[in-house]
């Protein structure tokens, strides 16, 4: 029952989105990855403790994605920004 | 006769009567009553048997805490089972009854656990029932028999629910005194206050209280308060309403009672609301509950909490018993000893644990005539129904030495524990206070404090100054500033809340001396510790589990603490060295109505999706099914037809004369924008940018693992525009997936895609006489050459401005036509009235799965299952070799996408043509094979084929397209089936109709 600070909509309860899961992943160049970095990409997941970059949308909203940096254990959100945008300094 | 019931005192209405029933007994109560302080008017304190041994229980507390007094309340749809008796308010015509006993309350089969106690240990359930595994449906009629507390209603709830959001800067759970004071500063300060309390009218502890507040007495003194806070146009204060979950960014919920407490179907309002409530700041004014003590016989009806027999004299006018005796080891239970005292229970003995008791209260009691007994612990209890007397014996045993004492009450008091539950909940963790011996919140993991008893501060002046404070911090760090309320001059308040207190957890049990309990209503006693700690669930989360200690509808309001301290004892560890459970929602029970709300069942439960010509169908014989949250026909039934005969005729129909499907509910996204081929050539497996504009494509979407995750035939309306149709079910997922990837890798793209699903309505006109029936609607040119099989045009039909595709699902000549919406009615009737001279055939989505298993044409989701790829469905045409990547690519070349053995799509005949193979069955290879028999795959589609004149059946088997025509075996329940491995093509294999 978090309340997500949506950049475009404002705060909004979490029922309205949909998590993406773990953000910044590259897509490999599908002419050179090995099959273990196309694994790699495909399926493996950080699970952290603690600060966690990750993507989410606004599904039920204004149906955009962005990034937030989030605690996984307390829950504190620390950043909202663009999907286009690498994760900002000193947030883990 | 409510004979137990003093002639004035407390806060009831003794001028009005009300009637009630309890296991069909006709008694009586005042308004203010709950029906356990009515039930104690009228001497009743046996109420129920135990969870596990069917032991007589009592009513134990006067509160939230009560463990024992679980009962089923009202009749029929009505009926709610494990209501506490002592938050029940009772009512004119309350109907209440007992629970976990057969046949009766008094004499009950079950108790005959109680003798084979030894039999049902810790853990039983484990040990007992695990192996072997078809035991347990010989054991499960006995133990659901056996086992548990009330039984679920067997009626629907005929009650209205509802719920609602809310917001405010401070929400105060808890009115008692430091929740009110803590209104009162906030509301003072202009910020948005909701006071939430569980009891009828706010007050707390203080409503059974003797004592003054700025000369108010303390039972009216919430009043007052409440009076202030109502003037206050940002205070909102919620009486019987429970805060039951604390979840994350100070989101709550809190449950509503609000017709609980008036006879069924009196009122017009919901039953129940659920609140969900979001807070800047949360003050947790949760108050204490008393701690039992742990002693062998604790269970006896008649052994109480302290403070609750002082509760029911106080604010009920009730003495619980005759003759009582005290057992303590603080200071708090003298002053239960002397309000029973006061109102006329005679209080024999206080038996204190502690060496030396001392103090004014000890004095007080004292000066009452009632012996102190220092050094001194309960060893036994006498009487089964109802105690007869106890045996008081020194801390280092000998029963030798054991003196008894009569009584009908015994009063226990341990000390007491802050109501932690919802602080817990929130992420705080809890600190063990050594002087208190209890658990306290440490600091606040959220926007919230807690205040008064939650907090460890037990004395009345100290709470009335904790929740001031408090509720003044909270509006200040919400932006509200305000001054602190004075704290109220306090009268009669007998101390600082210190309770001197020296732990008393158990005292090693020897098997003469009969059951001692740490957990009432799960039934759980000392042994099954020591039994736990032998067996080494010594971890504080096995340790519940295995005991069960704390769980059921209680939580371990009472039983926890007592719970951690005796396996501290027993593993040889400190109390915080053990450690305590997480505290989960709910702190007590919600009904599953007011978490469903008003939308449970019938139209509201989930949206209900209708085509334009939904009335046309159901006018017209339709018997529909659910697809997603679609209303389809699945087909339409004739006079005294049956289902299967309807989809034989309708899938006959379609490939002899003509037959129309709505096929409205197919997925259509609109992707525009000078990107568009490029977007849809790496969303697809296929090519769509060399696709001329006026010809559509079937095309396979995978995810990027290689997965086909749906399919669909796409036209190009023009260079920079594409129509994309998905399965009715993939509909959201495509356009989600569409905007996923432009919005999170591709934002260079210059894509836009809308959903146009509604806006379109469609209809597929299948058959030999389709041409002959849509050329007679239109000027546009239907001839095969002019308009061939996989191009589409705008067209007038019938008037109408829309498109003709020439696609099909059938594998028929056919048409799709797509009509806006409004007009998608109209032109189905104009179809139908043209098409009488074909008996033009109207056929759901049964018949459509035939026609389309005839052609080996797939269902993505039921012939795919997520790991299915284009090669496994014998679709390698579909999958460019010549584009650098698109999603699905780099994956298609894993080692396990390229494995040999991998399953694949195949069709299967069966050795006797009329039999039908169901859907889901295993496929293995050899009839009669020994077990384990391999699992070489598993029928997707099986019809019946009216077109073929025999079954049909598609199937996922293993290295399937080397198989052709190998025999396998289908084994079900009753019998084998035989079936060969064939092509998954059954009808008209060159397409020639398709193309026609
Ligand atoms: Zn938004």
């Amino acid at each position: 029952m978090m309340l997500i600070p949506c950049p475009w909509c404002g705060d909004r309860i979490d029922a309205e989105f949909t998590c993406g899961g773990e953000a910044h992943i590259v897509r490999p160049d599908p002419a050179t990855a090995s099959d273990a970095e196309w694994a790699d990409y495909l399926f493996m997941r950080e699970n952290p403790k603690g600060l966690h970059h990750e993507r989410w949308f606004h599904a039920h909203g204004c149906r955009r994605w962005f990034h937030m940096t989030r605690d996984t254990v307390s829950h504190r959100i620390v950043a909202v920004y663009a999907i286009t945008e690498s994760a900002p300094e000193a947030t883990g | 006769m409510q004979s137990w019931r003093n002639s004035t005192g407390g806060i009831i209405d003794r001028s009005r009567h009300l009637s009630f029933t309890f296991d069909g007994r006709r008694l009586s109560g005042h308004p203010g009553d709950t029906l356990a302080s009515a039930l104690l008017a009228n001497g009743v304190h046996l109420v129920g048997r135990s969870f596990k041994y069917h032991r007589p229980r009592g009513i134990v507390g006067s509160g939230v805490e009560e463990p024992n007094a679980l009962v089923r309340l009202g009749e029929g749809g009505f009926v709610e089972p494990n209501a506490r008796a002592t938050t029940t308010e009772l009512f004119d015509g309350l109907v209440a009854s007992s629970q976990n006993r057969w046949p009766s309350l008094a004499f009950d089969v079950g108790a005959l656990n109680s003798v084979a106690s030894g039999l049902i240990p810790a853990g039983f359930y484990y040990k007992t029932f695990m192996w072997p595994a078809k035991a347990w449906t010989f054991y499960e009629r006995f133990i659901r028999r056996a086992a548990g507390l009330g039984q679920a209603p067997e009626e629907p709830d005929p009650d209205v629910y509802e719920k609602r959001f809310a917001h405010c800067d401070v929400l105060v759970v808890g009115a008692g005194p430091a929740g009110l004071q803590a209104a009162r500063a906030a509301g003072r300060s202009g910020a948005r206050v909701i006071v939430a309390d569980e009891q009828a009218v706010p007050g707390g502890s203080l409503l059974a209280e003797h004592v003054t507040l700025d000369g108010v007495a303390g039972q009216e003194w919430p009043e007052s308060v409440s009076k202030e806070l109502a003037g206050m146009s940002d205070v909102t204060m919620l009486t019987r309403t429970t805060v039951a979950g604390y979840y994350n960014h100070n989101f709550l919920v809190a449950v509503e009672r609000v017709t609980d407490h008036l006879p069924a179907g009196e009122s017009a309002l919901p039953r129940q609301r659920l609140w969900k409530i979001r807070a800047r700041q949360v003050v947790l004014a949760t108050g204490a509950i008393e701690r039992p003590l742990v002693f062998p016989g604790n269970d006896r009806p008649g052994v109480m909490l302290a403070g609750a027999v002082r509760a029911f004299a106080n604010r009920w006018g009730v003495r619980c018993g005759a003759r009582a005796v005290v057992f303590a080891n603080n200071d708090s239970a003298y002053r239960s000893a002397i309000d029973a005292a006061d109102s006329g229970i005679h209080v024999t003995t206080i038996v204190d644990c502690r060496a030396e008791p001392r103090g004014r209260l000890v004095e007080e009691a004292q000066s009452r005539g009632i012996d102190v007994m220092a050094g001194r612990v309960i060893s036994g209890v006498e009487g089964r129904k109802r105690v007869r007397g106890v045996a008081i014996s020194t801390m280092d045993d000998s029963a030798s030495a054991a003196v008894t004492k009569e009584c009908d009450l015994v009063m226990m008091s341990g000390g007491w524990n802050p109501t932690v539950h919802l602080a817990s909940q929130s992420g705080t963790r809890l600190a063990w206070d050594e002087s208190r011996a209890t658990f306290i919140p440490g600091d606040a993991a959220s926007c919230q404090t807690s205040a008064g008893a939650a907090a460890g501060s037990f004395g009345l002046a100290q709470c009335l100054r904790s929740g001031a404070l408090a509720g003044t911090e909270a509006a200040a760090q919400a932006g509200f500033d305000g001054e602190t309320p004075a704290v109220p001059e306090v009268d009669g308040d007998t101390g600082d809340g210190a309770l001197d207190l020296e732990p008393f957890w158990h005292r090693p049990a020897s098997p003469r001396d009969g059951k001692a309990f740490h957990d009432l209503q799960n039934d759980v006693t000392t042994a099954d510790v020591a039994l736990a700690t032998r067996e080494n669930y010594v971890s504080v989360e096995h340790f519940k589990r295995y005991t069960t200690t704390g769980m059921g509808t209680d939580q371990g309001k009472t039983s926890n603490v007592n719970g951690i301290a005796i396996l501290a004892d027993h593993v040889g560890s400190s109390i915080p060295g053990v450690g305590h459970t997480t505290f989960r929602p709910f702190y007590t029970p919600v009904s599953i109505g007011a978490l469903a709300g008003i939308d449970t069942g019938g139209e509201l439960y989930d949206p209900v999706r209708r085509t334009p010509m939904h009335a046309w169908h159901a006018g017209n014989g339709a018997h529909f099914e659910d697809v997603g949250q679609w209303k389809r026909p699945y087909c339409y039934l004739r006079e005294g037809e049956s289902v299967d005969e309807a989809v034989q005729r309708e899938t006959l129909a379609a490939r002899t004369g003509v037959g129309i499907l709505d096929a409205s509910t197919l997925g259509k996204i609109d992707v525009q924008g000078k990107d568009a081929a490029a977007f849809l050539d790496r969303i697809y497996t296929g090519t769509f940018s060399t696709l001329a504009p006026g010809r559509c494509r079937y095309g396979l979407m995978c995810h990027d693992d290689g997965m086909v995750f749906d399919d669909g035939v796409t036209a190009r309306i023009a260079d920079n525009r594409f129509l994309v149709s998905t399965t009715t079910g993939g509909a959201a997922a495509v356009l989600s997936w569409f905007e996923e990837w432009l919005q999170t890798e591709w934002w260079d793209l210059d894509v836009h895609v809308t959903s146009v699903t509604t806006q379109w309505a469609a209809i597929a006109v299948a058959g030999p006489k389709s041409r002959d029936l849509v050329s007679g609607l239109t000027t546009t040119d239907l001839s095969p050459d002019a308009f061939p099989f996989m191009t589409w045009r705008d067209a007038d039909i019938a008037g109408i401005p829309g498109r003709i595709f020439r696609i099909s699902f059938s594998g028929e000549t056919g048409y799709e036509l797509h009509v806006p919406a409004s007009y998608a009615l109209a032109l189905w009737q104009i179809l139908m009235m043209a098409g009488e001279r074909h008996a033009i055939t109207p056929y759901g989505t049964e018949a459509m799965h035939v026609l389309r298993a005839e052609k080996g044409f797939i269902i993505v989701g039921q012939d795919t299952d997520g790991t299915t790829t284009p090669h496994d469905l014998g679709m390698s045409w579909l999958v460019s070799k010549k584009k650098p990547d698109f999603l699905g690519k780099r994956g298609l070349a894993r080692p396990d996408t390229l494995r040999e053995d991998r399953k694949q799509l195949v069709g299967l005949l069966t050795e006797d043509p009329r039999e039908v193979i169901p859907e889901g069955a295993h496929v293995s290879p050899e009839p009669g094979a020994k077990p384990p028999v391999p699992m070489e795959g598993w029928v997707s589609s099986s019809y019946m084929s009216p077109n073929c004149g025999h079954s049909i059946a598609l199937a996922l088997i293993r290295r399937g397209h080397d198989r052709m025509g190998e025999s396998v075996a289908i084994p079900l329940e009753e019998r084998t089936i035989r079936a060969r491995i064939v092509k998954p093509v059954f009808f008209d294999e060159e397409g020639a109709r398709l193309r026609g």
